[in-house]
């Protein structure tokens, strides 16, 4: 991969004990709730079923210090019957952990996709969620305003990021 | 009901109760009496394709409903039609005013994901063409700024500087605004060979420049008036809504991703990141300031240090991402500007999330006009560095 390879080559190795130090830290406090999907460099991903998506949000806020959201973004699995929820949060505070990114993942079953609002943790999150809810009809339960946000008000279809919904003349 | 109204509110003893009013301040469609709901846009009122319902009390702002949408165009969805090539003309439109910024993150990704190498020269002429239209943008927007604060010569002036740093951008990629310039695997094409002589007079010309609009606009007494101790953001509120780039850097944080997370060559290079204290809306529109003599510094200090050599990588036809996913940020002239790009393995993305900053600043915005003065909104609004286009997608 040249010359950009090797330099994340080398940073990885130094990287990768924060990023296996927070998988520790991480699976000492949940355990089996909360599955590890990827550890790279600056970046782990966790897959956390929607029941402790809450208590993970908090702890991961409160006691690592990651406490700056930057993104939600929904990704739609037809073959899976799944649609992922990925809240990307970055830290601000905790020095240590600045160069990363902390993402975790919700998977819900794509015919009834509903799971907790993390407004009360991250209230940054408010409207990534709301534009998740009209895109893919992920419902957010306890959010303070889940409307249409992006969308035309007369939208009639189904939420366009999912893989069913073609754009016209662009069927396949 | 509509007599009846009439009389609730014209006539000399205007404070007749009619049945069904008696809550103390309400009426009996459970709106507040006194409050009074303005959509503020989206015509283009000096806000872009934008609407505000703002709800004020007098002159105060209870609440502020950002209606965003507008000019929502679906990029994430055309760009699972697109292959990674035929994405980089229309991902730049979001946010014609800083192309270079809105690619840098996508282009990175698009690497990670089909290991594709850059050229050490690519890396350079990236962090230079990144920098100088990082001054391009601020100038673009302090110039609105200054308009919409009354101040027109705040406008004249950064439009006429900024047409030298666009005449450079214009001489390395051929366009004016929306370059298209950058690429995975490096730069579209090789800077002309007189581009670094050219390129350092202009800076240090602007970097001169900078000075002036010191005097003229930031030590206005009119500017000052309207702008310090206007929409206060504490540190804590920040960072928990998300706030990003100079609007976060204005609260204190010092949270850039130039250096926090440096990508191509920013670690080679020596420059500061700009914090202020205050938080209010002068704060907002002075670390951009500060910052652009630090984009010069590091667009002079890349220029030296640019060795020769290829400057992209040639790809086949169309190719093809490994399955897994990516996310990669940068530090655009707006702030944290991410892409989450998921790939099954075929030549198109899956998926492709942008979180820019404006669509970060939104609840930010929301939550420093509540309490605010009404007047104070344009100051506010403008200080959010705040762009429709780019948070609508």
């Amino acid at each position: 991969m040249g010359q950009q390879g090797q330099g994340q080559g080398q940073a990885s190795t130094d990287q990768l004990i924060v990023e296996k130090g927070i998988v520790d830290k991480v699976s000492a406090r949940f355990g089996e709730k909360v599955k590890v999907a990827y550890v790279k460099p600056r970046r782990i991903r966790f897959n956390v079923s929607k029941d402790h998506i809450i208590e993970f949000a908090r702890f991961v806020r409160d006691e690592l210090g990651f406490d700056h959201p930057i993104s939600v973004a929904g990704v739609d699995y037809p073959k899976n019957k799944m649609i992922d929820v990925v809240y990307h949060i970055g830290s601000c505070t905790n020095n240590d952990y600045r160069s990363l990114v902390l993402s975790f993942a919700v998977q819900l079953n794509r015919d009834d996709p509903v799971m907790p609002t993390l407004t009360p943790v991250y209230r940054g999150v408010e409207y990534h969620e709301r534009e998740t809810f009209e895109m893919l009809g992920v419902i957010f339960d306890g959010h303070p305003r889940l409307e249409r946000l992006l969308l035309p008000e007369d939208w009639a279809d189904i939420p366009p990021l999912r893989k069913d919904f073609h754009i016209k003349g662009r069927e396949e | 009901m509509g007599i009846e109204m009439e009389r609730g509110r014209g006539g000399e003893g205007g404070e007749e109760r009619i049945p069904g009013f008696e809550l103390e301040g309400r009426d009996e469609d459970g709106m507040d009496r006194g409050i009074l709901t303005l959509s503020v846009g989206p015509q283009h009122p000096g806000s872009g394709h934008f609407r505000l319902i703002v709800k004020v009390d007098g002159d105060i702002i209870v609440e502020a409903l950002p209606d965003p949408g507008y000019v929502h165009r679906g990029e994430e969805k055309m760009c699972e039609y697109r292959n990674y090539i035929q994405n980089i003309p229309h991902l730049e439109r979001p946010m014609i005013a800083d192309s270079c910024g809105i690619l840098y993150p996508y282009v990175l990704a698009v690497e990670e994901i089909c290991n594709i190498p850059v050229p050490e020269r690519a890396k350079y002429i990236r962090v230079i063409m990144a920098e100088i239209n990082r001054c391009i943008f601020e100038l673009y927007w302090l110039g609105i700024y200054g308009i919409f604060l009354g101040h027109s010569t705040m406008f004249m002036w950064p439009m006429a500087d900024r047409e030298l740093l666009i005449d450079l951008a214009e001489m390395a990629s051929g366009a004016r605004v929306t370059h298209a310039y950058f690429v995975p695997g490096g730069v579209r094409n090789d800077l002309p060979d007189a581009f670094p002589e050219k390129a350092r007079r202009h800076l240090l010309y602007f970097r001169n420049r900078l000075k002036e609009y010191k005097d003229i606009f930031y030590d206005n007494p009119l500017f000052q008036a309207r702008t310090v101790g206007v929409g206060i953001l504490r540190k804590e509120d920040a960072i928990n809504l998300g706030a990003t780039g100079p609007v976060l850097r204005a609260s204190g944080v010092e949270h850039d991703i130039r250096k926090v997370e440096p990508y191509d060559v920013y670690d080679e290079l020596d420059f500061d990141v700009i914090t202020m204290k205050e938080g209010d809306s002068f704060a907002r529109a002075y670390v951009p300031w500060l910052e652009m003599y630090e984009s010069v510094d590091i667009a002079l200090q890349a220029l030296e240090k640019m060795p020769s050599g290829p400057v992209r990588t040639k790809l086949g036809p169309n190719p093809k991402g490994a399955v897994g996913e990516v996310f990669k940020r940068v530090e655009a002239a707006r702030g944290e500007l991410a892409y989450y790009l998921v790939s099954d393995g075929n030549p198109k993305p899956y998926r492709v999330k942008l979180s820019v900053p404006s669509f970060r600043e939104i609840p930010v915005m929301a939550h420093l006009l509540r309490g605010a003065k009404l007047a104070d909104m344009p100051s506010i609004y403008w200080s959010m560095n705040y762009w429709p286009v780019e948070a609508d997608r």
